[in-house]
């Protein structure tokens, strides 16, 4: 046998396997109108008017949902008053109960609420169903522990609750979020007004029936829905001792204005314009995964994104070239379907200005990687991930939020330039760190102006463990123990 | 050179290759390509000819009652060498391989010359494809050129025949170790030769010591191997072998493979699985697709 027919092995047979559609079938029970939740039931607003929420997915209308007006927003302030002095006095392990077995109900109905999620804010089912529902539960579970053992989370002090809270969230993570205000504000035994985002108010209105079940007592929370005008009244209205707000550092900043002449607390968690600063030393396929995960998680709308990466000099073009393969395997399209990475751009509004900015970031000269646009669904609104190469720092596509899934990648060739290119920006939220070496990690993170950083991972999210930001990204954390002292007095 | 691998982020993308969502067609697709793949293995003391005739007939014929589209033959069939010529002739005029392990599996333990002898013997016998076993011993007290030369010298006495390298990865205490010693294994079976596409595989273990083939050792194994196509183009082939039991972990590893070397992988000459009980999951999910309810295990496993 000649060498040349000894190499002669069977022809490489490969495969086209491919993953067939995986639909989930669960659909909640959604009604065709929600009332506002006021006072333990479900109330026709007395604005008289309603809006339609809608599954950005397909622009299939889901359901009408109450917008309150001023006697609403009046009458679930009132109601959250009422209820305060009874629940501030019940014994913390009572308190406990209720939020342990809101978490159990959360469980039991996560597949219902995690469908909803989807379809009323375009995320992925596996995103609400691995992240968002255990999430939301884990937040119940924790902070129902902390209900009586206040005088260990602050010893020496006899803390009070504070009031009525007035809580405003926002579109991106809906349940999560109602989660992470609602738990700690209960646990300390504040009652609640929560305003809902717009796009997104779905969830909320379920979570409300299950406060229902669970026999919570009426006023202790109370839902609000609507847009900017009702946050506004919730945020301003003379009965709340306390403001907690997630949002854009815009609106952050005009509810700052607003509460200026009052001595209300205020917990602010807004913009960002994350780092992910990646050393040549680092695992390679590891920081890969992190910088996709950071930056195409929801869609890319998540407050903490890693939407500026900073890559070692030296690594830029391998690094780019594996970059651009593992995004070439993330699915993208129907969010009910179970093997979809990437979903549907929460709002019109949303979609364009992702549009904009990115050709803001084309006309200033970086250039665009992007990701399957041929194949992506005709109706609803859908923007392909993608990453911009040849990034100045002055760019908009490295200065503005774009919270959608496009990637600003730059370079740096020494740790102090990394530092000073990451901190370079108003916003001040989360930072990634990857290398292999371990006195790097400390010291990066030691000046990383960033409310969390992260090291060799990124988007890690824990009930325990504090979350917020410094700068333009706000201030007060979520979480932890840390979490707690927004809502004791 | 040295590639670090963070054990956190790499668990992390393991597992999400078991997120994904394996119906219908691509089932079907997938179950039956998963056949195709196989290495039955058996590798017991108490092994007899008479069994692996059996064995080799299930190989041939993996489903014997009568399913549409029909069910491919397994890949190979793996057994320690005494059993090669009984094995050899039971698969003739089949397409089904004989695999044979050497080099004092599963231990390695014995000098170098013995082992090398004991593979001589296994092709003598009839062995289209040897799975060898590194001193894992001197690779985890540094000794990184004495595993490349065995490996070396196991290839040259391979000649053609195809060369599966075993790591056992459970022995091997770390992703960081798992990684280099891939790395090596595949530098050494591919110096200076003109290595055909499958001609080398890395595989991850014995079947003898746990942990066997988790996600996490894999995916380290096809990231070696996908980075190595880059470099060079050539096309190593990945086993995992050893605790793979359902269909479902089956389905897993293949959807491993497409997203992290890609379709040309998703073939038997370039990715195989050890195992032996596999296959009578694999057949029964089968028998499932195609009749609506599931085969008792006495309708599938016959040896």
């Amino acid at each position: 046998m000649t060498s040349a027919e000894s190499r002669t092995v069977e022809a490489l047979t490969g495969s086209d396997w491919d993953y067939s559609p995986a639909p989930e079938r669960t659909r909640p029970d959604i009604a065709s109108e929600y009332g506002l939740f006021i006072d333990g039931e479900f109330k026709e607003p007395q604005s008289g008017k309603t809006f339609a929420t809608t599954n950005p997915a397909t622009g299939e209308r889901l359901a009408r949902i109450s917008e309150a007006g001023e006697a609403d927003v009046d009458a679930a302030m009132a109601a959250a008053r009422a209820a305060g002095p009874k629940w501030a006095r019940l014994k913390g392990r009572e308190r406990g109960k209720y939020l342990f077995r809101l978490a159990r109900r959360i469980q039991e109905c996560a597949r219902e609420l995690a469908v909803l999620e989807t379809m009323d804010g375009g995320k992925p089912i596996k995103e609400s169903r691995d992240v968002d529902l255990p999430l939301a539960a884990q937040h119940f579970f924790y902070h129902g522990g902390w209900a009586d053992k206040l005088q260990w989370a602050f010893a020496g002090r006899n803390v009070r609750p504070r009031g009525v809270c007035g809580q405003i969230i926002p579109w991106n993570f809906p349940l999560l979020m109602a989660a992470w205000k609602l738990a700690p504000a209960l646990a300390c035994g504040n009652t609640v007004v929560l305003k809902p985002a717009e796009t997104t108010s779905l969830s909320a209105l379920h979570l409300a029936r299950l406060l229902q079940e669970i026999d919570l007592p009426p006023g202790v929370v109370n839902i609000v829905t609507g847009a900017g005008d009702t946050g506004r009244l919730v945020a301003s209205h003379q009965a709340v001792r306390k403001v907690a707000f997630t949002g854009s550092t815009e609106v952050g900043r005009l509810i700052m204005q607003e509460l200026a002449p009052r001595e209300i607390p205020l917990t602010l968690e807004l913009g960002g314009k994350s780092a992910n600063i990646v050393f040549a030393d680092a695992a390679i396929d590891q920081a890969v995964e992190g910088v996709v995960g950071g930056i195409w998680f929801n869609q890319g709308h998540v407050c903490c994104a890693g939407s500026r990466l900073l890559v070692e000099e030296s690594i830029l073009e391998p690094f780019v070239a594996a970059l651009r393969d593992r995004m070439a395997q993330l699915r993208v399209g129907d969010p009910l379907d179970k093997n979809t990475d990437v979903g549907a751009i929460n709002s019109r509004e949303q979609l364009d200005r992702i549009r904009s900015l990115v050709a803001a970031g084309q006309e200033e000269g970086a250039i665009l990687h992007d990701a399957q646009t041929d194949s992506l669904p005709e109706k609803g609104h859908w923007f392909p991930p993608c990453f911009f190469t040849g990034v100045q720092p002055s760019h908009i596509v490295a200065r503005e939020e774009i919270f959608g899934p496009v990637l600003a990648v730059m370079t740096f060739r020494t740790p102090e330039e990394a530092i000073r290119r990451a901190n370079t920006t108003p916003y001040g939220l989360a930072a990634g760190v990857w290398t292999d070496k371990g006195s790097k990690i400390f010291e990066i993170a030691r000046r990383m102006e960033a409310g969390v950083v992260w090291c060799n991972t990124y988007n890690q999210f824990d009930a325990g463990s504090p979350f917020g930001g410094v700068k333009e990204s706000g201030f007060g954390r979520e979480g932890g123990l840390h979490g707690l002292r927004g809502y004791v007095r | 050179m040295h590639r670090p691998v963070d054990a956190v982020m790499l668990a992390r993308r393991a597992a999400s290759f078991t997120r994904r969502s394996i119906k219908a067609d691509s089932k079907r697709a997938g179950l039956r390509l998963a056949v195709s793949m196989l290495d039955l293995t058996t590798l017991e003391g108490a092994d007899s000819p008479e069994l692996a005739r059996a064995l080799c007939r299930k190989a041939i014929q993996p489903i014997p009652q009568p399913i549409d589209p029909p069910v491919p033959s397994v890949a190979a069939v793996c057994v320690y060498p005494r059993l090669v010529p009984v094995v050899r002739e039971a698969l003739l005029g089949t397409d089904v391989k004989t695999a044979s392990v050497a080099t004092s599996f599963p231990s390695g333990q014995v000098p170098i010359d013995t082992r090398l002898a004991e593979t001589e013997a296994a092709l003598a016998a009839g062995a289209d494809e040897i799975d060898m076993v590194i001193s894992r011993g001197a690779f985890l007290a540094g000794r990184f050129d004495e595993v490349a030369a065995e490996v070396r010298a196991v290839k040259d006495v391979c000649g053609d025949a195809h060369l599966k390298v075993i790591l056992e990865t459970g022995e091997l205490g770390t992703p960081d170790n798992i990684r280099r010693c891939a790395d090596l294994v595949i530098e050494a079976a591919t110096q200076g030769a003109d290595v055909p596409d499958g001609a080398v595989f890395v595989k991850t273990s014995t079947g003898k010591v746990s942990p066997a083939a988790t996600m996490p050792s894999v995916l380290l194994l096809l990231e070696a191997v996908r980075d190595h196509f880059r470099a060079t183009g050539v096309r190593i082939g990945v086993k995992p072998a050893g605790g793979i039991r359902k269909s479902k972990a089956a389905l897993h590893l293949l959807v491993m493979v497409r997203e992290t070397v890609g379709p040309d992988w998703l073939c038997p000459q370039l990715f195989r699985i050890g195992a032996s009980s596999l296959l009578d999951d694999l057949a029964r999910q089968l028998l499932w697709t195609s009749r609506g309810h599931y085969a008792a295990m006495h309708d599938v496993a016959v040896t």
